[in-house]
Parts: C-alpha cells; structure tokens; sequence
C-alpha cells in the first residue's frame, strides 16, 4: 500500500481564525420603503464561510426579515444570484476569503429585473425570455431505442448544457438593463444548446427567432455575462455562435 | 369564475380559488415526470414552492440505473436482486422488479425528450459502476449507470422542464402548500384539494382538484449535516402525517459516505464509480477489509459504517482524526475533467483542496429518506397496510413504494423519480376520467390560517433558527449512523421541550411579501414533526438493518422486523409523551424470488 498520495494531504489549520466582517446590504421592503436603503451588517465569520453563510447569520440571529432566495447552497440550483460587490454572483459559491476584507461587502439583487424585496427580483420575464427560444428538443423520428449521438457531437453543446438559469449572466448585461426586451445572454446559451445537438431538427426555428431585433444581434460583446456565470460557461462565445449560424446556417 | 390557464378561477374573502384535474405538489423530478403524463390528458397544475429548475433533483450527480447492457453484458434480473440485496431485504421485491423492468423505457424516454447523456464511442449511452450495482448476483461490480458527466440530475432536471415548456404545464411558482383538505364521501374520506400560501403576496389559494399527486421530495434538513437543500424541509410528507394517514419506514435515512468534510456538500459515489479510493489517515485502503468483493463500491449503508468505525478506532485524518480522504489523484486529469468536472470543482471552491493532486477530506452526510408516504405499485398513496385513498398519489423520495428497502442503491433515485413519477401522472389521468369531484368543506383554508395565526400571533422570545439548530445538532449526535435506545431517548425528550419553545416564537417580519422568516417558522414545525416520527420508529426497531444501525441491537433479527414500519398520528401531537401521540404498526414485505439472506460485499 502506497502512501505516497498523503504526502501531499491538504493542510488543515487547528483553528480557523474569525473576523468580523461588514456587510452593507441594499435593503427594500415595498410594503415600507419608498426607495431602496443600504443597511450595514456586522458579522463574525470565517475566510472559509461562504456570502450565503454571513447573510444567513444576519437573517437568524440579527434580522429575520432579511429576505433572499437559497436553495442547495452549492451552485447548482440557481437560486441565489446577486450583486456582490458590483458583481454579479452566487452567494453560496462566494467564499468571503476571496473577497477584499478591508472593505465592506456590499450585496444587493441583481439588476434589470423588477425588484421585490431586499435581494428578491421577480423572476418571471426571465424565464419568458427562455421560453421564447423553444427550448426543448425537436426531432421528428420515433426510435425504438436512444438517437445515436458520437461523443464529438456530444461534446459540441456541453458547454452550453450546464446553465443553471441563475440570469447571472441576463441580469449583468447592459443591453439587457436598458432594454427588458433583449432576449438576454441565458436564453440565447440555452438555444445554443439545442442549436449545436445532433439531435434536434429545430435550429432554423429559434435561429430565426434569434435574428429578431431583440435577438443576437443586440449583443455588444462586453463579456459581462461570461464574467458573470458561475458555471464557467463560455456564454459570449456560444452568442458568437449563435451569430455565425444565423448568418450562415446550423454548421 | 375565470379562466386561469387551462383551470378555473376566482376569489371568495379575499381567498383565491382554482379548479384543476390534477394538482401536483412539487416541481422536481417525480413531479414534472408525472406532470409531462398528466399534463395532455387532463387540466393539470403543477404547484412549487420554489422555481422548477431550483428542485433539488438539480444536485443529483452520478446517474440513473437501467440495465441496458450497452457497454456488457447486464439484465434487469440482476439490477433487481442488487436493489432487493441493497435494501437489506426490505425491499418489497415486485416493486423492484417494476423498478428494474422500467428502468429501460425510463432511460430511453429522457434520452428521447433530449436529454445529452455521454456516450459510448459507438454513439450509444454510455455506462458506467456504481456501489452495489452487479452483475451475476454479486460477482463484480458492473456498469449500470446512465450518466450525464457528474450532473445527470441537473439535466435530467432541465430536460423535464424543457419538456414542461414544451407542453405548456401551468406552473405556480413559489407557492407553498401548507394543507390537504379532505371530505368524507359515502363514508369514505377523500381529498378534495390543497391550500397553498403564495409567497410574493401572502395570499391563500385553495387548488380544487379530482386527483393529487405529492412529489414533494425529501427532509433532510432534520439532520445538521447533510447534502440536502435549505429548502428540503419535508412539507409534504409532514401534511400526509398531520391528516392522520401512515409514514412507512421512516427510521432509514441515508448517509452518503462522500460529503465534503464539515460542510457535508456531496461527491458523487461516481467518484468511486471510476476507481476513486476511500483512505484513513495511514493511506490505507479501508474499505479492502470490510467488503472484500466490492471495496470502495460496496452499498453506502456499509460504506459510512465503515468510515465512522475508522474514525471511532482513531484512524481518521486530519488534526482532529474526525475526517476520512477521498483519493483520485491516481486518475488521469482528462478522465477527471469530462467525467467528474463539477464535484472536483466543489473540493477547489469550498475547501482548497487540488482533487488531482490531493486528496480530498470527506465524512458521511445524510442525503436520502428511504422512508415516507407509503404507496402501492401504482402511486397510489395508502391510508392502512391495504387500502388506498382513492385519488391520492405519491412519487419520488417523499413516497415510500418500498423499491428502497432500509438502503438505497446510489442511481436508484433518479430512476425511482422517473418510473413511478410517470406511474403516478398515467394511473392520475386514468382516475380522472371517471372519478366524480369531491366538494371542498365548508372554510377549505381554516387549517391553513391556524397554522399561520399560531406562527404569526407568537410574542415570545424564542429564535426559529435557534430551535432549528438545536433540532439538527441533536438529531446528528443522536439519530445519525450509530444508534441507541439512550440516545434516540435523548433526542425524543429535545424534541419535547423544541415543541413547547415553538410556541414561544416571535416573527420578526410581520409582512405579507415574500415573507421567508414566516416560511422558516412553518418548515420548523414540519422538521420536529417529521424528527420525532422517525426517532420513535427508530426506536421501537430493535435491530440493525441497512441504514439504521442499533449498536444495542446490531443484528439484523429477521424474526421480529422483517417488516415495515407503519407510523400514525393518533392524538394530539402536544402531548408531552410521543407514545401518546403516534401509534405503530407493522405492514408485511413483499417477498418473491429472493429468500432473505446474509449480506455480504
């Protein structure tokens, strides 16, 4: 038995060492505020607590009515995307350790979408803008078993399937802030995924759709959205993609 | 009345009321699965408190079993004794057949509405091992699984939704349904709708419906550290519970043996699936002594027992010897990077830990109630050992069918969520089209209100989050993989006093919008109703089988608990003693072609 591999076993510190750390939260209640309100927020933490923990640590032992969307806590589920410090992020993927802690964290929700409550958006005209792109698989054969599908066609679209509908991306994309009609970068990675399958037959379809003046071609190519997606999604690119295949067809 | 979608609507004091077929509690994957069957037959709502895609399906990784012999030889004979051997022969052994036999269809049919799996070079799905799965009753682990990289569920979870938008489901999202209503017809109770609570605006909405479907998922958030979503608080299950009708089995949970050492985030057992080894702190090789066969690959029951001892015997890692090494630094980093890409990324981001070259820190986490609403083989839910309550259907792991037996085979939930997800949306839209509505009573929403006027009109002093922490550290200490009389007494007794100072609690957000401290309140009375139904259970088995393990009775005693657990709510749940609230009965397991035997790996 070797034991070469714990030669190299992580090291663990005895303690973890605690900071306080100030959160400056933007703060609306519609059934109180008029305006939006940033309200500071004092917490003791570790490097190792994610953004989620420290606001989780205000709602349960400061201020209950603190109010955000959480799920699976681990980037997988897309519930918790806000702006931390003028970026666009989830909070259960943000560790406070790779943060600037001589500063204040400032949280607030993510921008484009209407504002509900503290860092609540409503969600609704996302998901429309998904919809819109006929986001299911079309394919006319009735197989008895699975469609074959080679691992290079497959991998051709894997970038594009790990998109969580968090609107991380949508939400940070300054055509999109200007104007809500914009498809915006999530639904347009998302018709890329059916765009690039072997499988589908419906490209033509939501290219088309695509090439609407709210379609791709609003797209200015900031790379906000690819900075944005904490899938690592290569997002502006699938929309350079999506732009080729307009132009010159499915490839 | 107007027209609400597909539905029926309107507004009576200030409570809104909707008509549908079918109403489907839960947006994961048991419920859009059954949902894309009901949905073009019947006017079907589908009622979440979260988005759809925000479901925690979204987090399963390793993939789906299904025997499709693509990559060697495998037939659904033998994924049905590895299911009926997994669970320790508590499976009832006809609904593992139906598990094994749909498997195939149920794989096919994603793959038809689109989902990406990886593929063979010869363009086929591709397979790969996962614990306990074999071939030729027990001979050597074989490939089984349906995987897409380590994110299956999060496509299985896009593709059904895709699917739901294709078919244009009706959606309520973010409306939490806190109730049943039931009505007795012709001597016989009925359910006849659903209350929910909208979270954006604080209002209530009674859903009418002929037939219900709970696909609610599970509650793992009874447990401190676990796998499972702040949103799996078991609402569901804990509705069933409060009407009265019985929860099969509810003492076994699963600990998954891979989760991230002290924040218990998951790594997939595809990990193992594809040759990661499990270490202590010598860089032993652990698992070699305990399932010689199977090693690494053995049923995760066996796994996390196996891990606890390490750390009990003093052979754990760390400075603490409180945590055990996942290995897969042997691996090349190609075959990491396409087929485990998302868990080494959750080592990098939450511990600083470089998976190919280090390994990683892991502990068991709990993850999985193989217990629940029981069910027949058609989802319908079950008011005894033998009655049904007619339109009333459960699937997925809020449903106990029982194709889990005390132990689930890693892979078999996602198939779980499929087979009987669809089973339950046909047998729904067949009931439907006969069955005769059964009137709402008088005030359908009282029950609701009462809950909320308890949790709303509290002045004490006591913090929801702090009752819940209490709850979550006991249940870990005491309720977790090694258990005893004393210490599920000790918990049963927290539990007590928890009860008490939950009606001392004060919200602090008195609010109508998007009130999550008012949402936690109501969770927390699920999450103590649900703990001590599955602490009570637990203590009456007096025996050790699958995932629960009584160090003072560490037999598997066939004699007497060959059977399982049948958990009512008889009296009111505020008497101080358990014992005078919940009776037990016991409901026989259905045996076929597999004579229980010892179980060895």
């Amino acid at each position: 038995m070797s034991n070469a591999v714990l030669d190299n076993r992580p090291s663990v510190p005895e303690e973890v060492p605690t900071f306080t750390a100030t959160l400056i939260i933007r703060r609306y209640d519609p059934e109180v505020d008029d305006e939006p309100r940033w309200e500071d927020f004092d917490v003791v933490m570790q490097g190792t607590d994610r953004v989620l923990d420290a606001l989780h640590k205000i709602k349960w032992e400061q201020d209950a009515s603190l109010s955000f969307r959480r799920s699976c806590a681990h980037g997988v589920c897309g519930s918790d995307a806000m702006r931390i410090n003028g970026r666009n992020r989830l909070a259960c993927k943000t560790l406070l350790k790779d943060l600037d802690l001589s500063k204040p964290i400032y949280v607030e929700a993510i921008k484009g979408l209407p504002l509900e409550k503290d860092l609540i958006v409503n969600m609704d005209p996302f998901f429309e803008s998904f919809k819109e792109v006929q986001p299911f698989l079309m394919a006319s054969s009735k197989p008895e078993k699975e469609r074959l599908q080679s691992p290079v066609e497959r991998a051709r679209f894997d970038d594009t399937t790990k998109c969580i509908l968090c609107a991380a991306c949508t939400s940070s994309c300054p055509v999109f802030w200007t104007d809500g009609q914009y498809f915006g970068p999530a639904a347009i990675v998302n018709a890329h995924r059916f765009i690039f399958d072997s499988r589908d037959e419906g490209a033509e379809v939501r290219l088309d759709i695509l090439n609407d003046k709210e379609g791709v071609w609003r797209c200015r190519t900031t790379f906000n959205c690819t900075e944005a997606c904490p899938r690592g999604i290569q997002v502006t690119q699938a929309i350079a993609e999506v732009k080729a295949a307009v132009l010159r067809g499915k490839p | 009345m107007g027209e609400d979608a597909e539905g029926t609507s309107s507004i009576v004091d200030g409570v809104h009321y909707h008509q549908f077929d079918i109403v489907i509690v839960g947006a994961g994957g048991a419920g859009m699965r059954a949902a894309i069957e009901a949905g073009p037959h019947a006017r079907t709502a589908v009622i979440s408190k979260l988005y759809p895609t925000r479901s925690h399906t979204g987090a399963a990784q390793g993939g789906m079993a299904a025997a499709l012999a693509n990559v060697e030889e495998d037939n659904w004979e033998w994924h049905t004794y590895d299911t009926v051997k997994g669970g320790d022969y508590l499976v009832d052994q006809d609904a593992a057949e139906i598990l094994a036999k749909e498997a195939i269809d149920a794989v096919i049919d994603l793959e038809n509405m689109g989902l990406p799996f990886n593929r063979t070079p010869d363009g086929k799905i591709d397979q790969r091992r996962f614990g306990g799965h074999t071939r030729e009753h027990g001979k050597s682990p074989v490939r089984r699984a349906c995987y897409a990289a380590d994110r299956t569920g999060h496509m299985i979870l896009q593709t059904l939704f895709q699917n739901c938008v294709r078919l244009g489901i009706n959606f309520f999202n973010e409306f939490y349904v806190l109730d049943m209503v039931m009505t007795e017809v012709d001597g016989v109770e009925k359910p006849s709708g659903v209350v929910a609570y909208e979270l954006a605006t604080g209002e209530l909405h009674v859903f009418q419906a002929k037939a219900i479907i709970f696909a609610t998922g599970g509650f793992g958030k009874i447990f401190k550290t676990t796998s499972n979503a702040h949103t799996l608080t078991g609402d569901g299950v804990g509705i069933i519970w409060r009407k009265g009708l019985p929860l099969e089995d509810m003492e076994f949970f699963q600990f998954h043996p891979t989760g991230l050492a002290g924040l218990g985030i998951l790594l997939s057992e595809a990990a193992r699936g594809e040759g990661a080894i499990l270490r202590n702190s010598t860089g032993e090789r652990f698992m070699e002594r305990y399932t010689p066969t199977l090693k690494d690959l053995a049923p995760r029951d066996i796994v996390a027992r196996s891990m606890a001892t390490e750390i009990r015997e003093g052979r754990g890692a760390g400075p603490n010897k409180d945590y055990l090494y996942l290995d897969i630094t042997h691996l090349e980093p190609a075959v990491i990077d396409e087929k485990l890409p998302d868990i080494t990324e959750f080592a990098r981001t939450y511990l600083g830990v470089e998976p190919y070259t280090e390994p990683v820190p892991v502990l068991p986490t709990a993850h999985y109630a193989m217990g629940g609403i029981p069910t027949n083989n058609n989802a319908e839910v079950l008011r005894n050992n033998t009655e049904t309550v007619p339109g009333l259907y459960a699937a997925g792991e809020c449903a106990c069918v029982s194709v889990h037996g005390s132990n689930r085979l890693g892979t078999n939930s996602l198939l779980d969520i499929n087979v009987f997800g669809k089973r339950a949306g046909n047998n729904a839209v067949e009931y439907v089209k006969t069955a005769e509505w059964v009137p709402l009573p008088e005030n359908p929403a009282s029950g609701v209100q009462k809950i909320l006027d308890m949790v709303r009109s509290g002045t004490g002093t006591e913090n929801i989050a702090a009752i819940r922490k209490e709850l979550q550290d006991s249940m870990d200490r005491n309720a977790q993989i090694f258990r005893t009389d004393e210490s599920l007494g000790e918990v049963t007794k927290l539990i007590e006093t928890l009860r008490a100072r939950y009606h001392n609690i004060a919200l602090r957000d008195k609010g109508k919008r998007f009130n999550t401290d008012l949402l936690e309140a109501v969770e927390l009375g699920f999450l103590l109703d649900l703990a001590e139904v599955l602490v009570y259970s637990a203590r009456s088995r007096k025996e050790s089988r699958g995932g629960h393990m009584r160090e003072d009775y560490p037999e598997r005693d066939d004699k007497n608990f060959l059977v399982h657990t049948m958990a009512y709510l008889t009296g009111d749940p505020e008497s101080a003693e358990a014992g005078e609230h919940i009776r037990l009965d016991w409901k026989p397991v259905v045996i076929t072609n597999y004579p229980p035997m010892e179980r060895k790996y």
